[in-house]
């Protein structure tokens, strides 16, 4: 039980919650702040992913390989937003949503086993980056959240990719930058016919997301190989559900949500399996726990939509308004 | 009767002493439909001028032309020396021509004075790469916040000026999207049907403020369909019908031109048309 407990409370720290915290950053920019309905976060994270670790394999350097991939994540977000952004919003979803499994099909491809790696994915880029760790060897933390030098030295850079990333939308959502932002949300009409040139800032809203989805993508890959399978639209949707659970349009929202989300995942898988084992719950067997908690989710973020719309952090009030 | 507005005669398409917008051979069509065939209008500077006709007439399409929310088949148009053809609607609302909605548009879920701000053009805050620093645009915000608050409170908002605009009544987005509007400091306000909707208290405040802004020097273009809320303010009258242009002139008058009682009633509202055939045509 307590073996339950714990794992469950180390999936707060871990460089997966951070990624995935970051990247629902980049969607609470895109949906929860100027209503673009983006359903391919997964290309960003898959962009960020494969360029960052080819280019460091490549041996370009950690800093080049980041600036890389970012510059990556731009010209995506060209391709996706020039087309669509004219349109109303449905259009931006179908594009992206294709776009992401585009791009998983072409890296997964053996045509191009010498470059991504193929459906193998690619490994052993990130030895640049625990190079240059500052915390000597050992053993730190404690109870639940206990890790060598270099779980720490991959957890304070994701997290602090977190926070800065929180930060930094937090501070453009509270500038007139923001203001046009969350009026294109309300009305894109109106806001044109008050002088703003409406194209030109949902695509600057779909850049800023689209790099905040990247170096999640990167953030994501540190401490595990590229694997192409981890780029499905499953991924995306993840991130949907964890943006949901801490509210749209705020910035805590998705640290929260990224967190309570993987906790709640590991607790019901450990509770789920240890009944099955010690043969309390009889009615299910081992190897269909994993999907089990998955329809445990499902169904909670059923309940969520339906008791809670807007999330744990977010403004009751604002669902009063809603045209 | 001597007019200042008109250059010689008056009637539909006249030209006007001193125009701001001169428009030229303007159509739309939807399909076989031609919702605007405007040959020739020019709009008097510093006016009021009302823009009237029966539902359909084509008012909010014109309109939406002129402003750049659709595009023509046809035609161009001037405003103050330039021609507006083709130029992206927020481009013309930087222009000084700036409009507002039948349907009202008010940003629901930002608060009355954040509604008011997004209309003030040029702020250094709204450009991505100076927004995440406030002391770059601190001073600014203050002197546009400064305006809003005197805008609002000559448009009796001001008691509203931290409420979400989406708990506005009906009649006080009207009002919020005048005072947002005034916020881009048009030379022009287009004010498609400001009257719609309103309750005939507020009627008479929105009227005043009306006029209020010509009193400042600037020109008033309003879609409205009911006439004699027309009468009240307008300087000059321009009636559409079926697309057309079919009748300008001083209000007075053209109330009584019967091409406008006929676009409004139809051209046989004093024939009974339940009595057996005495007249040949249906309206």
């Amino acid at each position: 039980m307590d073996q339950i407990l714990s794992n469950a409370l180390g999936e707060l720290l871990t460089p997966m919650t951070a990624a995935y915290a970051l990247a629902a950053i980049g969607i609470a920019m895109h949906f929860g702040f100027t209503g673009l309905l983006n359903f391919g976060q997964a290309a960003y994270m898959l962009v960020g992913a494969y360029a960052f670790s080819m280019a460091s394999l490549a041996g370009l350097g950690l800093v080049p390989a980041i600036l890389i991939s970012l510059g990556a994540s731009i010209v995506l977000s060209f391709i996706l937003g020039i087309p669509t952004l004219r349109l109303r919003s449905d259009y931006l979803a179908i594009v992206t949503i294709a776009a992401a499994e585009i791009l998983r099909f072409i890296v997964a491809t053996s045509a191009l086993d010498d470059v991504t790696g193929g459906s193998q994915g690619l490994s052993g880029f990130a030895k640049e980056f625990y190079a240059i760790n500052p915390f000597p060897a050992g053993e730190y933390g404690f109870y639940a959240w206990t890790m060598d030098e270099k779980g720490l030295w991959v957890r304070v850079v994701a997290w602090g990719a977190v926070i800065l990333g929180a930060l930094f939308v937090a501070q453009m959502i509270r500038s007139p930058w923001g203001r046009v932002i969350k009026g294109i949300r309300e009305d894109e009409d109106a806001v044109r016919a008050l002088g703003k040139n409406v194209y030109s800032y949902k695509m600057q809203s779909l850049i800023i997301g689209g790099l905040l989805g990247t170096l999640a993508g990167i953030v994501f890959v540190l401490p595990r190989a590229v694997q192409p399978a981890n780029f499905g639209t499953g991924l995306t949707f993840f991130i949907w559900t964890i943006l949901l659970l801490g509210g749209a349009s705020t910035v805590l929202g998705p640290i929260v949500g990224s967190m309570i989300f993987w906790v709640l995942l590991s607790l019901t898988d450990g509770l789920l399996s240890a009944g099955v084992n010690s043969g309390v719950i009889t009615f299910i067997a081992q190897e269909q726990i994993g999907d089990i908690r998955f329809m445990l989710v499902g169904l909670g973020l059923m309940l969520l939509v339906i008791f809670r719309p807007q999330g744990i952090f977010g403004n009751k009030k604002e669902l009063y308004f809603n045209a | 009767m001597p007019n200042e507005i008109a250059k010689g005669a008056v009637g539909p398409g006249c030209a006007k002493v001193d125009p701001i917008l001169v428009a030229d051979n303007v159509t739309r069509q939807f399909g076989g439909l031609t919702a605007v065939n405007v040959e020739h209008v020019e709009i008097p500077r510093g006016k009021i001028t009302a823009l009237i006709g029966p539902n359909g007439a084509g008012k909010t399409t014109f309109f939406n032309l002129l402003t750049g929310f659709d595009k023509p088949n046809t035609g161009k148009w001037i405003f103050d020396g330039r021609n507006l053809a083709g130029v992206s609607s927020y481009k013309v609302a930087r222009l000084g021509m700036v409009r507002t909605f039948q349907l009202t548009k008010a940003l629901s879920l930002l608060t009355v004075m954040e509604n008011m701000r997004l209309g003030s053009q040029k702020q250094t805050g709204e450009n991505p790469l100076l927004a995440m620093f406030r002391t770059v645009w601190r001073k600014q915000e203050n002197e546009i916040t400064e305006v809003a608050r005197e805008l609002l409170t000559r448009f009796k908002l001001d008691a509203k000026s931290d409420d979400f605009a989406g708990s506005l009544s009906g009649g006080q987005r009207k009002l919020l999207e005048m005072a947002r509007a005034l916020m881009t400091k048009p030379s022009m306000v287009m004010l498609d049907e400001p009257m719609a909707g309103v309750n005939p208290a507020l009627t008479q405040s929105l009227l005043d403020h009306i006029k209020a802004l010509k009193s400042e020097g600037m020109t008033v273009l309003f879609v409205e369909h009911d006439m004699h809320m027309v009468r009240h303010i307008s300087d000059w009258v321009i009636v559409m019908a079926e697309g057309k242009i079919v009748a300008e002139g001083p209000p007075a008058i053209v109330m009584k031109d019967p091409a406008v009682i006929d676009a409004y009633l139809g051209a046989h509202h004093d024939s009974d048309l339940g009595a057996p055939a005495k007249t040949k045509g249906k309206a």
